[in-house]
């Protein structure tokens, strides 16, 4: 097992507050963990620890065997619950965004030939999404579920060594959270992903994931609740890197329907 | 219904707008009608005739000294400081917003100095342009920018610092820098706000650019209407004021259907 991502003896502290304590966690290439537990147990924390908005108080966060900065990159690709699109940038816009960065960093967007090729890479992610008919349509026109294909589109488009999604499906109504379950299960095997998925969705997580980890306080001090951080208390693989069978993915709605 | 359920159809709320202000217009010549009655020559409730003549005087004579018309002349040198001083104050909010807004070390280093400047009354400050600007055009303008930016920088400072958190880190998955943030994040989404902030700060500018123009012009809509003052001269007044009032309000609704042609999806809808 090649580890991926590496978690060594990291700790989260706000002065006095521990939210996370000695949490070690090795996630392999390929790997779909899904990390559960209750509210306040620090998985949005352990979430931005590897997405690196936030650095460890104590221990070492190591991707591909190199220390992480601190700092959001290019390497690993993330999907917020909300407000994770750009709500000014049409369909086809947001995507390309991600292509014209690495490419423009003075002018920050492409012309030309060098922006039509960028479309025409941006238009390809966002048919394995789904969302090819809504190419010029802006987010607030289209539905929960098809703004968060659009996020998870803008995310692949860098070929992100990780894919962090932060409860990516908890505002979505049942019928629509299935679809995407089918969809992220189909890109996460197309796309060979590495994904870590926070959410409060106990059924969700065992059915995605490859390995659970639920997160909770081992110890608890009535007198001070805030002294002992949660860390991994179950972590269970419930099936290999070799890929489930696909389930078959609904039809996008059409883009009709915003809501 | 509930007054807070009771929605007025587009003719009702014509109806209702225009109600009050015409009512207004009937009581004024109600007045002014009876005044004249006692008293032909009373200037203080000038006719509609009156105002008329007046203004055409302006609109029509050339002022035996500049050789200009008065009327126009003023206007336009009203709107110049107008325009420079709010233009001076967009491009200020515009660049130190975003910067304040986006960059936390610029916030640190700038944003207490200008809150500093926001809570000096501008009008305190005439002295100093004055003074140090001299009575020409400059002062006004300056007065005008300094009255009305600070506000400006601070509300666009807001708005960007309140976005998502979420986005901000989105794009920094994508590649983006500090730079292409603000080009590409935080600049669009500060433009509605850059407009909706020039039409609340044309309040406060008029009111600067007709103190500026009272306390020391030769020429503009404030100061022609501080030199009649002194002959009472409502007949000229009134129209004065009216024709800002008018113009303010082309300005607005200029603003606000830009905002909603080149910033659709800042409106609802993103058609």
């Amino acid at each position: 097992m090649n580890a991926l991502l590496q978690l060594k003896n990291v700790w989260v502290e706000y002065g006095d507050k521990v939210v996370l304590e000695k949490v070690n966690l090795q996630v392999a290439e390929g790997a779909f963990l899904s990390i559960i537990g209750p509210s306040g147990a620090g998985k949005s924390s352990l979430l931005r620890l590897i997405l690196g908005q936030e650095a460890p108080t104590r221990g070492k966060i190591l991707l591909d065997g190199e220390p992480l900065t601190p700092q959001c990159g290019p390497d690993r690709g993330v999907v917020f619950q909300r407000y994770s699109v750009f709500p000014h940038m049409t369909v086809l816009g947001n995507v390309t965004f991600g292509l014209e960065c690495p490419a423009a960093p003075f002018a920050a967007r492409l012309f030309g030939a060098a922006r039509r090729k960028a479309e025409a890479q941006a238009t390809e992610m966002l048919e394995a999404v789904g969302l090819a008919d809504s190419l010029h349509l802006y987010p607030a026109q289209m539905s929960g579920g098809m703004q968060q294909r659009l996020a998870i589109a803008q995310a692949l488009i860098k070929r992100p060594r990780i894919l962090l999604l932060d409860e990516p499906f908890g505002a979505l109504d049942p019928g629509i959270r299935a679809d995407m379950h089918g969809l992220i299960t189909r890109l996460w095997r197309d796309y060979a992903l590495t994904v870590v998925m926070v959410t409060h969705d106990i059924k969700e997580a065992f059915t995605l994931g490859t390995r659970v980890l639920a997160l909770d306080k081992r110890r608890h001090d009535p007198h001070a609740p805030h002294r002992y951080g949660a860390t991994a208390v179950y972590d269970l693989p419930l099936r290999g890197p070799p890929v489930p069978a696909p389930e078959p993915e609904a039809a996008p709605q059409p883009a009709t329907a915003a809501s | 219904m509930r007054w807070i359920n009771w929605h007025l159809s587009r003719r009702d709320r014509l109806i209702a707008g225009g109600a009050p202000i015409l009512l207004l217009l009937v009581f004024y010549l109600i007045t002014a009608v009876q005044r004249h009655a006692a008293n032909p020559s009373d200037k203080i409730f000038p006719l509609p005739s009156g105002m008329a003549k007046a203004i055409t005087d302006l609109l029509t004579t050339p002022d035996p000294l500049s050789g200009n018309l008065v009327f126009w002349a003023d206007t336009f040198a009203s709107l110049q400081r107008l325009g420079l001083g709010l233009g001076i104050a967009t491009l200020f909010a515009l660049i130190l917003g975003l910067l304040i807004g986006a960059l936390p070390p610029v916030r640190a280093a700038l944003s207490p100095l200008v809150t500093g400047i926001a809570v000096i009354p501008p009008i305190a400050l005439l002295p100093i342009l004055f003074i140090a600007l001299g009575l020409g055009e400059t002062s006004k303008v300056v007065l005008i920018a300094i009255g009305v930016a600070p506000v400006m920088v601070r509300d666009i400072a807001a708005h960007v610092g309140s976005l998502p958190r979420e986005q901000i880190i989105k794009a920094e998955t994508l590649g983006a820098n500090s730079w292409q943030i603000i080009a590409r994040v935080a600049l669009p989404q500060a433009m509605p706000r850059l407009l909706q902030a020039i039409r609340l700060a044309l309040g406060p500018a008029w009111v600067f650019l007709i103190s500026a123009e009272a306390v020391a012009s030769d020429i503009g809509l404030g100061y022609r209407i501080f030199l009649v003052r002194r002959y009472l001269s409502m007949d000229v007044i009134i129209p004065y004021v009216a024709w800002i009032a008018l113009l303010a309000i082309l300005m607005d609704v200029t603003l606000a259907a830009i905002s909603k042609r080149a910033f659709p999806w800042a409106h609802g809808d993103g058609r």
